[in-house]
């Protein structure tokens, strides 16, 4: 599970000032659930996600992933979370085996458990070809599946996607939601980061509009429906972030 | 901290750097080719172009000495120039690198040299002009040669030996072993290199670790790992340092097969003569020892400023500065009358370039041994501790 309680982040800018990336966010995904943070570019999505990833330290609030504290316990905090962003890359010269048995090592598991647990992921996204292959010679797809592999190779409890999509092309893109689906299917409980409100639809059990670094609404996708008064999500999006913007 | 946790870090980056051509480049085949080319090779072409030099015969002018012409007839006789016309223009002319050298001789001086009052004879040539320097030279020991044979037919003329112009003769007989003879020639070169080769040997890993994950969006990928903060610096950090002294190792061993190469080549070894160019082998351990906590100083001042940077150009135009920071000191080391001291001790990079110089000589000052040993483990350990205070830094892993 997790919960975070009035999470805020400031950065501090000698030119800016003090810019709050975050602003009192406060959400809870249960597990075998997917949390939506839909927002647009800018919106304070990343820094919420890192705040929970333990990547970044919060000014304020605080947050708990499967029961740990983001604050006093950053490494378990780690240890229970997979975390896939558009921004988390591979390491070129490895291959695709290597760069998860790394993962694999970097969370504590022995070689046999690493080689066990490859062979697993390996077989269900379907890595056969490729394992052996190095990372910079592999299409986006295949880097994709390393990704995910890298992502669940300690069987984490909570997933973490920071716009996993973002510039992916259409069959990739699908296989990434089809992989998020699973995840709650497992039981994992899911936060996913996005823009695009079809994702979020199609995806997400509760969504949270975030704007300007603070949850503006929270609720089911028929909820936020109901409670703008629009068909569509898109809609509903702009209304609430923007209301003034609406003709 | 973990070490299981630093070693898994340490092995990933091992294997990355092996596959990256670059840092193989800069980690093996540099420093492996850099110093005997440079040292062999500079001396090879250096001693070849001398050699060319003096086979040359130098075109030389004779002004005036219209009146001695015996001295002028001698001088074409003696086949080691080749004397040019008399010219107004003289001194352009060996400007202009037409005339290597000249020699003035005044009036009545033939005369003159028969009485033993003869007027001085004056030469001129190019200063720093190498052909210039060896046809003054060979004009020198033409009128050297010519003022002996006249002070010895005077004093015969006289009834008086030849020697008591020269009542004694000066030898020189050199009492240095051959290593420290090696030492002292390549002492103050060999550190410059090392020095040297440490720091570029660090450089591009340093980089490749720090800014260049940061542009390639692995380190997110990292830092989203369980791993301590502190564990993952450890382990990128050794890695740096394990290339810049694996640079230093490539370039001494390539030195050392050098040398034995020449040495062999020349027959000096046979003879069990290592040769002026033998370097004493603990001299060349006392200077792996003192470059180790420079390694690891530059190795951590690398790493620090490349992961400060938010991209690899960046970071390349911090560490441009640092190369010229390091080799004036160094190069300050090799001049001759610097002496090492107390205050010269605790400045950085240099306090090695001398103290290295002198262990190649065979010169051992344990105090200063131990102080600059001592000064450049502490500025090392104080860079190790910035670097880890930096990659636990959230405003320098993701500045904006």
């Amino acid at each position: 599970m997790i919960e975070a309680r009035l999470l805020t982040k400031i950065f501090r800018d000698t030119k800016r000032g003090d810019i709050r990336g975050a602003d009192q966010v406060s959400f809870r995904v249960e597990p075998g659930t997917i949390y939506g943070l839909l927002g647009a570019n800018g919106a304070g999505k990343t820094t919420t996600l890192r705040m929970i990833g333990t990547l970044l330290r919060p000014t304020g609030g605080s947050a708990t992933v499967a029961g740990f504290d983001v604050v006093r316990e950053p490494d378990r905090v780690r240890a229970n979370i997979g975390f896939l962003a558009a921004s988390t890359a591979l390491y070129a010269r490895l291959t695709a085996r290597e760069m998860i048995a790394y993962f694999g090592r970097l969370n504590g598991m022995d070689d046999r458990s690493v080689r066990a647990r490859i062979g697993v992921l390996s077989e269900e996204l379907g890595m056969g070809d490729f394992l052996d292959r190095r990372c910079e010679k592999l299409s986006t797809g295949m880097k994709q599946k390393t990704s995910i592999a890298r992502t669940l190779v300690h069987d984490p409890q909570v997933m973490i996607f920071d716009e996993p999509t973002l510039g992916l092309d259409v069959m990739t893109a699908r296989s990434i939601v089809q992989f998020v689906r699973e995840c709650r299917g497992r039981g994992k409980t899911v936060i996913y980061s996005t823009h695009v409100m079809s994702e979020a639809e199609k995806l997400c059990d509760r969504i949270g509009i975030i704007h300007g670094g603070a949850i503006r609404a929270e609720g089911t996708v028929t909820e936020l429906k109901a409670r703008t008064g629009e068909s569509d999500l898109e809609e509903s999006f702009v209304r609430i972030v923007a209301p003034e913007a609406r003709p | 901290m973990n070490p299981g946790t630093i070693g898994t870090v340490y092995v990933k980056e091992l294997r990355d750097t092996l596959r990256d051509r670059r840092t193989l480049v800069s980690m093996i085949v540099v420093p492996t080719l850099f110093m005997p080319a440079l040292i062999f090779g500079m001396a090879k072409i250096a001693t070849a172009i001398v050699s060319k030099a003096r086979e040359e015969v130098p075109r030389v002018m004779l002004v005036g000495g219209a009146d001695s012409p015996a001295v002028r007839a001698e001088l074409e006789k003696s086949g080691k120039f080749a004397v040019e016309p008399a010219s107004g223009d003289w001194k352009q002319l060996i400007s202009d690198k037409k005339v290597r050298a000249a020699a003035e001789i005044p009036e009545g001086f033939e005369k003159g040299l028969g009485e033993g009052s003869a007027p001085a004879v004056t030469l001129y040539d190019y200063q720093g002009e190498l052909k210039s320097g060896l046809a003054v030279e060979q004009l020198r020991d033409f009128f050297t040669g010519l003022r002996d044979r006249a002070t010895a037919k005077l004093l015969k003329d006289r009834g008086l030996p030849a020697t008591i112009a020269r009542p004694f003769e000066v030898k020189q007989v050199n009492v240095a072993p051959p290593e420290k003879v090696g030492g002292n020639i390549l002492g103050g070169i060999i550190p410059y290199f090392i020095i040297f080769l440490s720091l570029v040997g660090a450089m591009y890993p340093a980089l490749d670790l720090s800014a260049g994950e940061k542009e390639r969006g692995t380190m997110e990928t990292l830092l989203c790992s369980p791993a301590a903060r502190t564990d993952i610096v450890l382990g990128k950090f050794l890695m740096v340092l394990t290339a810049s002294l694996f640079a230093v190792f490539s370039a001494l061993s390539s030195l050392g097969a050098t040398l034995l190469l020449v040495a062999a080549s020349s027959g000096t070894a046979a003879k069990g003569d290592p040769g002026m160019l033998s370097i004493d082998p603990l001299g060349i351990l006392g200077v792996l020892a003192m470059i180790v906590p420079v390694a690891v100083l530059f190795s951590a001042v690398l790493f620090a400023l490349a992961l400060f940077a938010k991209s690899l150009k960046e970071a390349q135009s911090y560490v441009t500065p640092l190369t010229f920071m390091v080799v004036v000191p160094v190069a300050i080391g090799i001049l001759p009358g610097i002496d090492l001291n107390y205050r010269l001790a605790l400045v950085p990079i240099l306090n090695i370039s001398l103290v290295c110089k002198e262990m190649l000589s065979g010169v051992w000052h344990w105090g200063y041994i131990g102080l600059i040993f001592g000064s450049t483990a502490l500025y090392a350990g104080s860079a190790l501790a910035l670097c880890v205070k930096m990659f636990r830094s959230e405003g320098v892993i993701f500045r904006t």
